[in-house]
């Protein structure tokens, strides 16, 4: 049998794997259905949250935060990172701070921005913003550093004007490592999310796992992690389509 | 009109070096590698120059500071008086390699030099012509890395032709080309240097390449480099150096010069 994309074939056949590993382990584990409910019971509550509009709600809030959040960290990182990129005392000043910062978790902002936002999407948008911020800041500066200098002797030589020089040679030369990047740093995101809605919000995916082990509902915490788990396939896979552009095709066909 | 001048040009490159720590003295001190040496040369407008000399004698740095890359340490290039300091679209810089810019096809990358002119179908004739002239036609929308080498090579042929510089500065433009590539790109920048009378600067390390396409050969000595021959080919084109005896002598002068004994 021929098959028109054989990715999804293999895709389909992994996940049949693993349910079926689940079945088996929820069945023969001993371990009650509260304690580890099998594929059929998080079926089931999957449906009934869905149809009682429960999914939709919190699906939509988080990812409401993530986008609030990540736009955030686009606007201001990317911009950043080409002046960085691009002056060296900035780079000189700006540097020693951003990789002081980078290792901090954003789940270690979680006291302090609750304390400055209060209780709401502020923090979550906050911290989503701080998750994806230094990624796509550090990753940008390392972008425009690498671009081959030729293309900037060209920029002089044909007389391009400062935004030509923006526009035509940083831009288009450092799109294909920023995609990579923005890819990078969604999933890293949409991990954050899930973190942050813990605490300070009621609504979000996050607190629906939060919310049905208070309840002790696993079966719930369940179709929480599953809707978590498809979302971030989702939200990857438009990245990617990102890369198939055709102005960032050029970093991936291998330039000679 | 292109017309060069060197006066008494110098240039060292400062670079820094650590050496141990002792007591006293200081973590590293800065040392001066001469390259260029007292060069003094003259091309006049429509010259078609050639540069050869041994391996990293600075060749390179000569030109770069001609265009305007790269400042002298003392000296001057002087461009019809003028003392030339920046780059500057009357003298376009074609590069060894990957000097088209890989993110823009063919068309585009050409276009880059007439950018400016207002009159659209002017400006797609213009890019047209110089696309027919090195033989691109129906590669106008292939990115560079979906060209052979000899094709990136005619491609940015035409995009410094179309700015119409009054001066080309060629650094090694054969290099890592075929032979059959290498013989056609030689005949086709003699026939555009006789049908346009630019001035050209071109870098090669081969010694045919200047005897049979040069107006004058500049040959430069090991570091630090000094002009060691500079002299003007007065010889109609097409020639070849296996029946003029004079040009004969020459090469084997310049082989000589260049520390080969004999010519082979
Ligand atoms: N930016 C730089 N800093 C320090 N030294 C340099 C620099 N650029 C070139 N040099 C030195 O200057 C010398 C001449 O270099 P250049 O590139 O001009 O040589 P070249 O004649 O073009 O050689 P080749 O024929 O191999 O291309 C070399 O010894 C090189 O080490
Ligand atoms: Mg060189």
């Amino acid at each position: 049998m021929k098959f028109k994309n054989p990715a999804l074939v293999y895709a389909a056949f992994a996940f049949l794997i693993s349910l079926l590993v689940w079945e088996l382990t929820a069945r023969f584990s001993g371990w009650s259905a509260q304690v580890f409910p099998g594929p059929g019971p998080v079926l089931i509550s999957l449906i009934e949250l869905t149809a009682n509009g429960t999914l939709i709600k919190h699906s939509v809030a988080s990812l409401f935060r993530v986008t609030a959040g990540f736009y955030l960290a686009m606007v201001l990182g990317i911009p950043l990172g080409m002046l960085l990129g691009r002056n060296t005392p900035l780079r000189l000043l700006g540097n020693p701070l951003i990789h002081f910062l980078r290792p901090i978790s954003p789940l270690a902002w979680i006291p302090l921005s609750m304390l400055w936002f209060g209780i709401g999407d502020l923090p979550a948008v906050f911290l989503i913003f701080l998750s994806s911020f230094f990624p796509l800041l550090v990753a940008t500066t390392i972008a425009v550093r690498s671009i081959n200098p030729i293309y900037f002797q060209v920029a002089t030589n044909f007389n391009f004007s400062r935004f030509e020089t923006f526009s035509k040679i940083m831009v288009p030369a450092t799109i294909p490592s920023i995609v990579t990047a923005l890819r990078l740093s969604i999933t890293i995101a949409w991990l954050v999310v899930v973190a942050a809605e813990m605490i300070a919000v009621q609504s979000g995916l996050g607190y629906l796992i939060l919310d049905s082990r208070n309840a002790l509902r696993m079966d719930y915490v369940m179709v929480g992690m599953v809707v978590i788990g498809v979302i971030g396939l989702l939200l990857d896979y438009i990245m990617q389509q990102l890369m198939k552009i055709e102005s960032t095709a050029w970093g991936t066909l291998g330039s000679k | 009109m292109g017309h060069i001048v060197i006066n008494n040009l110098n240039k060292e490159f400062v670079e820094r070096r650590q050496i141990q720590r002792n007591k006293s003295g200081a973590a590293h001190f800065d040392q001066t590698i001469p390259v260029l040496d007292d060069i003094n040369l003259e091309f006049q407008p429509g010259e078609m120059v050639c540069v050869l000399g041994p391996s990293g004698c600075g060749k390179s740095t000569l030109m770069r500071i001609i265009a305007g890359f790269d400042r002298p340490s003392s000296g001057q290039v002087l461009q019809d008086g003028k003392e030339l300091t920046s780059p500057s679209p009357d003298n376009i810089f074609v590069y060894q390699h990957n000097g088209l810019l890989p993110w823009m096809t063919v068309w585009q990358n050409i276009e880059l030099g007439v950018r400016h002119t207002e009159d659209l179908t002017q400006k797609e004739e213009t890019i047209q012509e110089y696309i027919d002239m090195v033989e691109l036609e129906g590669f106008e929308n292939h990115y560079p890395h979906q060209l052979s080498g000899g094709m990136q090579r005619r491609a940015e042929l035409a995009r410094a032709l179309v700015v119409n510089p009054e001066m080309l500065i060629m650094d090694e433009p054969f290099s890592g080309l075929d032979f059959l590539t290498h013989m056609k790109m030689r005949e086709e920048v003699v026939n555009m240097h006789l049908f346009l009378g630019k001035t050209i600067l071109m870098v090669t390390h081969n010694i045919d390449d200047a005897l049979i396409m040069g107006d004058r050969v500049v040959i430069l000595g090991d570091r630090p480099a000094r002009v060691k021959l500079d002299r003007k080919l007065d010889f109609p084109h097409p020639r070849d150096p296996k029946t003029a005896p004079e040009l004969q002598e020459l090469r084997e002068e310049i082989f000589f010069m260049l520390g080969v004994s004999y010519a082979v």
